[in-house]
């Protein structure tokens, strides 16, 4: 029988990220004893990849801005569907959690004087995103991290959980195995913090990296919690699109905001040619208008250029769809432009985007302070996730939270830029808080040994059937291609019942996956242990974007293009059945208390 | 480009190992990490590599490329000679784990032994501060860092003498020179610099500073102001009157 080395914790917390960190902070600070487990090393995980910067109603920069404005923008870029509680205490608490990253050593970049800087950003009504260059979610993690290490919280890195363990209903830790040696682990634990982030690798063009299998999603669902917006996948409107083998990495908003402009082939900036109602009165009239905007000036109104992601995406998918697009199949971003505008712009914005100008430099052989860029949608966010409640971030399962992007709620349909790694430390501070109490507060619960033999033995088994078993990389490959392709920016049903068709072979596939070597530092094995994850949430985003039969926020569906009121008052739960299946179902919508209300009609 | 290439990658573990050729098709815009990932998925489905963003930001793929420190994910092929093969190596200062992964945990280790950032108390109502852009760039230019620990790599008092247990390494002197020089701390860590740290180990040999992918200035930006704190405390006759007072 395999050994598992064992650990017991009061707080277990899955995830070393913003989310994942911040929750750790806080509950170590109240004094119960925390570990962290995650698949890579410390200071690596995904938030180290953001870069615009973290949203937060610090009114440094234009002193209209309130938490007020910062909810009702939340909530209409979210098309309703949000839960509005999260909304109201993420702009309520957002601002004093940047000021708690700046105590512990981060250094925003500044305003003249002296406070802390603020930009532009899609969605958004003023300048609000506190941000580090183009690097913020670095700054965010090493000040996290040089700051958690000497909380006393544990850190298990490069260890993958493989199943949360639970007992009469109650959560009662996790297991998995350390990816160095490939030995099991047990971690006991009166609360789990789930902070594992997103699911973007279920798709072929994605900006994320190989962490993002859903792991956390796929944990809770198959302990009995509900997951809710599983339809809601954001794709970023710019991506890399050449070369071939960079296709989908990132290229910040930031450009856009800092007077970045989209053009066609034919020249055109087709931004103004579609702009929804919902944000007529918010948006320039002409290109001089929003140049101003991106300039500080406070009675311009933003470009095109920064209406919501799900809508830029849709336009750029519209152009490159009619033969007006670039010789590699995306549009022209360009922000070398500006110097028709600015003197020194080639230092202005090496200054501003470094990280954007070494990207292109380096991969691309380009200069963007010289020559536009060509960028398409890739799979960036994930809006949906584990169902919690609002405040303590609880989920269906007693004793199991949830923060950051593995969490649903905040972002409703569809999420704006910036409004992420504000979630995470304003919702990681509160699930580390109601960890440490309901571990306070609650004996430790006892580990199932039969759970624990039958995951390390399903975990071993692609060993015995080795080569002649099923390549794991090219099940995921082929499951990537499938979601991109049926499941992807436009939807339509017969597409995705073919996708779910081909779901069921992948997943009869996955079952008969193998591998070859040892457990050391296997990425065969590493692959095929991630499969279930993704064949889950695959499943579930597939089947709840069948289910809403309407088009809102970050989904499109060509045969339904139109919003449907009912669906505006409804969000999609899944869950699995007492007989193993997904269950999908329509789940009303909270009443919106009158004086969020008050505020969202104020601010239309 | 389209065409082949040879990858010589280096497979083993603690024990030993050897190199082992592997002939891949290559493409335009590739670079040395999709090469590696394409051979893993066609070829050698255990071959063990660290990686995460893909796009220069996390500093996970660190190894030595035709004896080069250097990050997989932003060394083009085009910029390497494929006529002869690729030569893919583990950092060496560091322990292996298997094939081009090894075991970095010593960073994180040698980090703890740092003392930690404090502020001084803040300068307004609110428990904010104020900073000038121009005095947080100094320090902006150190936060750099991805952590890739290719300067730990080429240092020579590590990789050549071994001294982990003594000194901490160019990376770590960065993250000393981010603190002592962060406009808000107000923390003392020059007396460890010398005598716990042993920063007089380096000799300014800019090894690090030439490796490093975010360009931070190691030696002269980071390191030698540091010394000359060192310098100033301990051997400035009249502050060391005014220590032993
Ligand atoms: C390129 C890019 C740029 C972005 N820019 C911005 C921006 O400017 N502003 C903004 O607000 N948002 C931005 N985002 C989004 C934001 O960065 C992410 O949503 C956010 O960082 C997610 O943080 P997290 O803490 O939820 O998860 P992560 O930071 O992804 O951390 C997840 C953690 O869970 C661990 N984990 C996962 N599965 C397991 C498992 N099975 N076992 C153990 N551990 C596990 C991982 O190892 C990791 O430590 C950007 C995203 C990308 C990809
Ligand atoms: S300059 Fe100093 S720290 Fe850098 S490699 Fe040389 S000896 Fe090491
Ligand atoms: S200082 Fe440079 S080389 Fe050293 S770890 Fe940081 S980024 Fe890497
Ligand atoms: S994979 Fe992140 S730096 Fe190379």
């Amino acid at each position: 029988m395999p050994e598992f080395e064992r650990f017991s914790y009061d707080v277990l917390v899955i995830g070393a990220g913003g989310a994942g960190l911040r929750a750790a902070i806080e509950a170590a600070a109240s004094g119960v004893r925390v570990g962290v487990v995650c698949k890579s090393l410390l200071g690596k995980a995904h938030t180290v990849m953001a870069e615009g910067g973290i949203a937060a109603a610090l009114a440094n920069v234009d002193d209209r801005d309130s938490w007020r404005v910062h909810f009702a923008d939340t909530m209409r870029g979210g098309q309703y569907l949000n839960n509005c509680r999260m909304a109201e205490l993420h702009a309520k608490e957002a601002p004093e959690c940047v000021r708690e990253l700046e105590a512990w050593g981060a250094l925003f970049d500044r305003t003249k004087d002296g406070r802390i800087l603020q930009r532009n950003f899609g969605g958004h009504k003023y300048p609000r995103l506190a941000h580090v260059g183009d690097r913020t979610g670095l700054e965010m993690i090493r000040t996290l991290q040089d700051h958690g290490i000497h909380t006393g919280m544990e850190v298990h890195m490069e260890c993958t959980v493989l199943g949360l363990l639970v007992d009469s209903g109650r959560v009662a830790g996790a297991c998995g195995y350390d990816r160095e040696k490939g030995l099991f682990r047990l971690w006991q634990a009166n609360a789990v913090v789930l902070a594992t982030g997103g699911i973007g690798r279920a798709f072929k063009i994605t900006s994320n990296s190989w962490e993002y299998t859903g792991d956390g999603l796929a944990l809770a669902y198959r302990v009995g919690a509900e997951l809710q917006d599983m339809e809601f996948v954001q794709f970023h409107p710019t991506g890399m699109v050449w070369p071939i083998s960079v296709r989908g990495i990132l290229v910040t908003e930031g450009v856009r905001g800092e007077g970045g402009v989209l053009r066609n082939s034919e020249g055109r900036r087709f931004m103004f040619d579609d702009i929804p109602d919902l944000y007529k009165e918010q948006t320039a009239d002409s290109e001089e208008e929003g140049w101003r905007y991106t300039q500080g000036d406070r009675n311009a109104r933003r470009p095109p250029e920064l209406l919501t992601r799900d809508h830029v995406a849709r336009c750029i998918n519209r152009e490159v769809k009619a033969g007006r697009g670039t010789p590699h199949g995306g549009v022209f971003l360009d922000i070398a432009w500006i110097k028709t505008h600015l003197p020194k712009s080639e230092e202005h914005i090496k200054r501003k985007l470094p990280s954007m100008y070494h990207q292109f430099k380096q991969l691309a052989d380009l200069d963007i302070t010289k020559e536009p860029m060509e960028v398409g949608p890739t799979t960036h966010y994930m809006m949906g996730g584990i169902r919690v409640d609002g405040d303590s971030q609880m989920s269906s399962v007693p004793g199991l939270f949830a923060a950051g992007e593995v969490a649903a709620g905040l972002h409703g349909a569809n999420r704006l830029g910036g409004n992420s790694l504000s979630d995470l430390v304003v919702f990681g501070r509160r699930a580390g808080r109601f960890a440490a109490e309901f571990a306070k507060s609650n004996k430790a619960a006892t580990v199932d040994e039969q759970q624990l033999q039958a995951t390390a033995s399903a975990a071993l088994a692609p060993f015995d059937r080795g080569l002649s078993g099923e390549n794991p990389y090219q099940i995921q490959y082929d499951l990537q291609d499938a979601m991109q392709d049926l499941v992807g920016i436009v939807r339509t049903e017969s597409e995705m019942l073919r996708a779910l068709e081909s779901i069921r072979q992948f997943r009869a596939r996955a079952d008969h996956v193998g591998i070859t070597g040892n457990r050391q530092y296997n990425n065969g094995w590493h692959t095929a242990m991630d499969l279930d994850s993704l064949l889950v949430v695959s499943e579930a985003v597939t089947r709840a974007a069948l289910l809403r039969k309407e088009s809102r926020g970050a989904q499109f569906r060509e045969d339904f293009p139109s919003k449907d009121a009912e669906w505006g008052r409804h969000n999609i739960v899944v869950k699995r059945s007492t007989d193993g299946g997904m269950q999908v179902e329509k789940r009303p919508l909270a009443p919106i208390p009158e004086e969020l209300k008050a505020v969202i009609e104020e601010m239309k | 480009m389209a065409g082949q290439a040879t990858f010589r990658i280096w497979r083993g573990d603690p024990a030993g190992g050897k190199f082992q050729d592997y002939v891949t098709p290559v493409d335009e815009g590739m670079v040395v990490l999709d090469a590696v990932h394409r051979i893993q998925a066609q070829q050698a489905f255990d071959l063990a590599v660290r990686w995460n963003c893909k796009a220069g930001k996390c500093g996970s793929c660190s190894a030595e490329i035709n004896g080069m420190p250097k990050l997989m994910c932003m060394t083009r092929l085009n910029n390497l000679n494929l006529d002869m093969p690729v030569i893919l190596e583990p950092m060496h200062t560091f322990p292996v784990i298997r094939d081009l992964v090894t075991d970095v945990s010593w960073n994180f280790r040698a980090k703890k032994t740092i003392k930690e950032f404090r502020p001084r108390s803040p300068d307004l109502p609110d428990g904010t501060w104020h900073m000038q852009q121009a005095d947080v760039e100094r320090v902006q230019e150190f936060r750099k860092c991805i952590e890739c620990f290719l300067c730990q790599d080429v240092c020579h008092v590590l990789r050549e003498h071994h001294k982990h247990d003594e000194f901490i390494g160019p990376r770590l002197l960065v993250h000393v020179a981010a603190l002592e020089m962060h406009p808000l701390d107000v923390e003392d860590r020059v007396s460890d610099l010398r005598q716990k740290h042993n920063i007089g180990y380096c000799n300014i040999t800019t090894c690090c500073r030439k490796v490093c992918p975010e360009s931070i200035t190691i030696t002269e930006n980071a390191i030698i102001p540091l010394k000359e704190r060192v310098v100033d405390q301990f051997f400035d006759p009249l502050k060391q009157l005014f220590h032993i007072i």
